[in-house]
């Protein structure tokens, strides 16, 4: 097992010590966590004041400002829990690993809205909450592999192979992610293909709009909520080490 | 401007159930997060606070 050790040198792993990483953590919360809530503020007013009632759906659409946006970032952060977690594991950085380990609960949270609303939005529009359909039986599994991922690192005392088990469960499960976005493609499936492809999309120019900005708004909350979390993570995992002593002394923490 | 009234609103044409059953929840779940890291991070300086023997606390 190779160990490269983050050395403030190298400029590559410079920002992976913990110590570094911490204080610009520190920082970029507020700045994400402003960003999130005025675009909540502004999709949220175009979703429900400026777009108008769907002639098909009515009103039950109004689902998809929140729906769409937590669907494609508990894919999105999923991917991205498993590149860290593979990073940790391939370069043995301990930063990777509690980055992934940070990422995690917020995933599982937005799996978890994009079922809740799914099954509000299905239940009007289908006629039925739930179906054992290839894009909602995927988006389970995919809350089943955070919880899962969860509860493995929770279950191994050494925080260290715990970050290995880890990764190993969430590299396996990324084969999960495109198989939900596919099904709907793979799969003649209940859920609705893609209303948004790269370069066409079948919504309203408003909505979209809206949905996009919400979008951008669970992303940049997403990144506030994981950097939060980081944070908390590095002071469990570090706090014997001298830095995380000076830096409480100095009231830095 | 398409609600007429507040109650128009509430309504979301007769789906109100769904819609607002949505956003509640998907509030609710984001505002335990936020008291989750929160009591985290507080629970973490603790742990570090107890870590940190008196005598090293200069006043």
């Amino acid at each position: 097992m190779s160990s490269v050790t983050a050395s403030p040198g190298s400029s590559l792993f410079r920002y992976a010590a913990p110590n570094v990483f911490y204080p610009i953590a520190g920082r970029l919360v507020p700045f994400f966590a402003l960003l999130a809530a005025a675009l909540a503020v502004i999709g949220l007013y175009i979703g429900f004041f400026a777009a108008p009632t769907d002639a098909q759906q009515g009103d039950s659409y109004r689902i998809i400002y929140i729906h769409v946006p937590s669907a494609w970032m508990a894919m999105f952060l999923y991917v991205t829990m498993a590149f860290w977690a593979g990073v940790g594991l391939v370069f043995n950085t301990r930063l990777s690993s509690m980055m992934a380990q940070a990422i995690a609960p917020t995933g599982a949270l937005m799996a978890f809205i994009s079922l809740w609303t799914g099954a509000l939005w299905g239940r009007p529009t289908w006629g039925t909450y739930w179906v054992w359909d290839a894009r909602l039986t995927s988006t389970l599994i995919l809350l089943f592999l955070y919880l899962g991922f969860i509860a493995l690192q929770a279950a191994i005392d050494d925080k260290r192979r715990a970050d290995k088990a880890g990764a190993v469960l969430a590299l396996v499960g990324v084969v999960n992610v495109p198989i939900i976005y596919f099904s709907v493609k793979w799969w003649n499936t209940l859920h609705q293909g893609a209303s948004v492809k790269p370069g066409s999309s079948a919504m309203a120019d408003i909505m979209l709009t809206g949905m996009l900005v919400m979008v951008f708004a669970f992303w940049m909350y997403a990144i506030a909520a994981v950097l939060v979390r980081l944070r908390a993570i590095i002071v469990e995992r570090e706090r014997r080490a001298q830095w995380v002593l000076d830096a409480r002394e100095q009231n830095r923490l | 401007m398409q609600w007429q009234s507040l109650e128009h609103f509430l309504q979301m044409g007769g789906y109100g159930f769904y819609v607002w059953g949505s956003y509640v929840v998907a509030v609710v779940v984001i505002a335990a997060e936020i008291w989750a890291l929160r009591h985290r991070r507080r629970a973490a300086l603790e742990q570090v606070r107890r870590a940190v023997p008196a005598a090293g606390r200069s006043a």
